[in-house]
């Protein structure tokens, strides 16, 4: 199992969320995140002073995948989170030792 | 006793009277969110402190024996005595034709706000128990005095300085002592190398409404009649703070590139200001020019606290001393005779020669010395006892847990 994470454009949460579920994935969970890649922040101004934010907002998705259908998920979120502009986002997979479902007790692949 | 004017200035004690918590949210949108109750608070509170403290005596101290000339009023009206809703006594109130206490009443509304105006300056860091103790000592060893020096017939208005609705009184007044005060306080934590972004720029805007809103009572008020006078000073409340918002906004297009939401409600507020002192006193295109040259100065004004360093958290030096000063000095170029015949010296354009704006000069460095020099002893004396500042823990917690322990907004 695998959990991929995805940091994409707020503005695109619904579309990434939409794709997902048509593609068959049945839960995710999403945090409001900040952060900077090389788009490197922003500069606003405020009463003539000028302030550069590192730190700009992003929505994170984390979603747990059979081994077998990784590929596909991150097809999906690539599709549909790319512009083309810079501050796009990354997704980024990794291993997953164990998965419960705390209601009934079920393990692994059963769980998801 | 006239119906007319009565009902008429039932209207701005209230319009006026809503600026004070206007003034609360123009400010509390501007701070970080751990300092927004603090913010809101320091000013609904002058409107309790303050309104107790003006009816039991600073009323008296400014309005006492009005007419004399001199540099304070008396005590007969202490506790409101004999301010009821019969006619005002004595000659000085001889054209006045409202109840005595509602005269009284709108005044008040004066005097809640100006205190309030300095709250600006000192935002993010007064300790709020030093903040009750200064604004009721101020309220009466400086406000008092200076409204009787000018609205009360006292020796500026003697000398011939016009201030039609409190240019010096309450703009150059209130800016005068936050410069005194943040001299005496210092900066904020991590000024200058931490970025303090306004937490909410809705809320500024809100207040930025509510403030010009109750200033058409502020200023068309202060004609204290429903007559011409009042509604030409309406008039010119919105030209001015119209045109200072395009001057401000076009500073900013050039030197920034963007036009702000909070350069709008700036300059809006700028022009608020600076129209005050002239508002009864011009007419036709003159609030557009001295509306304009506020929006232009007070935005280039922005860079006297970064050129000697001192934190004004929210400018009242660049909006309120500098917009307060400029309509000041304005009014000495465009005072007008046939908007109001109460003009005896005509401003320069009006072929009026110097004198009244020597006048001006005069009570606007006279109203700054004094408010400035006040205020230092004031705020040194609480400093030494008290201490105005809260500890470094409890700024970096915020005011609104430390002085108030409450927060403002769920995370």
């Amino acid at each position: 199992m695998k959990l991929i994470t995805a940091v994409v454009k707020p503005f695109k949460l619904d579309e990434v969320k939409d794709a997902l579920r048509a593609s068959g994935v049945h839960g995710m969970t999403v945090t409001e995140v900040k952060g900077f890649g090389r788009q490197a922040g922003h500069t606003e101004v405020y009463r003539g002073t000028e302030y550069h934010t590192d730190f700009v907002p992003k929505v994170r998705f984390e979603v747990l995948s059979e081994d077998s259908e990784v590929d596909a998920v991150v097809d999906v979120i690539a599709a549909v989170a790319r512009t083309g502009n810079i501050g796009d986002g990354k997704i980024w997979i990794t291993n997953v030792e164990q998965v419960v479902r705390i209601r009934t007790g079920e393990l692994g692949g059963d769980a998801l | 006793m006239d119906t007319g004017d009565t009902a008429w200035m039932l209207m701005p004690t209230g319009l006026v009277l809503f600026m004070t918590p206007g003034l609360a949210f123009f400010y509390g949108g501007m701070v970080r969110s751990k300092n927004v109750l603090a913010m809101l608070m320091q000013n609904v509170f002058a409107m309790g402190l303050l309104a107790l403290l003006w009816g039991f005596l600073v009323f008296s101290l400014a309005f006492g024996d009005a007419g004399n000339g001199g540099i304070i009023g008396n005590l007969d009206f202490i506790f409101l005595k004999d301010v009821g809703p019969g006619p005002a006594p004595g000659s000085f109130f001889e054209t006045l034709a409202i109840p005595f206490v509602l005269f009284c009443a709108y005044q008040m509304t004066f005097a809640i706000i100006t205190p309030a105006l300095i709250t600006g300056a000192t935002a993010d860091r007064l300790k709020f128990k030093a903040y009750a103790v200064f604004i009721g000592v101020w309220l009466v060893v400086v406000y008092g005095p200076i409204a009787h020096w000018v609205f009360g017939g006292g020796f500026l208005a003697k000398w011939g300085a016009l201030d039609f609705a409190g240019g010096a009184v309450v703009h150059i007044n209130a800016g005068a002592a936050a410069l005194a005060l943040i001299l005496i306080i210092g900066p904020r934590r991590h000024y200058g190398d931490e970025a303090m972004l306004p937490h909410s720029l809705p809320l500024t805007i809100l207040g930025t409404g509510i403030l010009w809103f109750g200033w058409t009572g502020f200023n068309a008020g202060s004609a204290l009649a429903a007559n011409g006078v009042a509604a030409q000073a309406l008039m010119n409340t919105v030209m001015a703070p119209a045109a200072a918002m395009m001057g401000w906004l076009l500073v900013e297009r050039v030197k920034h590139g963007h036009a702000t939401t909070l350069g709008a409600a700036s300059g809006a507020v700028a022009g608020l200001v600076a129209i005050t002192p002239c508002a009864g006193y011009v007419g036709g295109m003159a609030p557009v020019y001295i509306g304009l040259a506020t929006g232009v100065v007070c935005c280039l004004a922005l860079g006297i606290k970064q050129r000697y360093k001192f934190d004004d958290s929210l400018d009242v030096i660049a909006v309120h001393l500098v917009g307060g000063l400029l309509g000041s000095l304005l009014l000495g170029f465009f005072a007008d005779s046939a908007i109001n015949p109460a003009v005896v010296h005509e401003g320069v354009f009006f072929g009026g020669g110097l004198r009244l704006l020597w006048n001006q000069t005069e009570a606007s460095a006279i109203t700054f010395a004094y408010s400035f020099l006040a205020t230092v002893l004031i705020g040194l004396a609480i400093n030494q006892t008290m201490g105005l500042r809260v500890t470094a823990a409890d700024e970096e917690a915020g005011l609104d847990l430390s002085q108030h322990a409450e927060t403002a907004y769920s995370t």
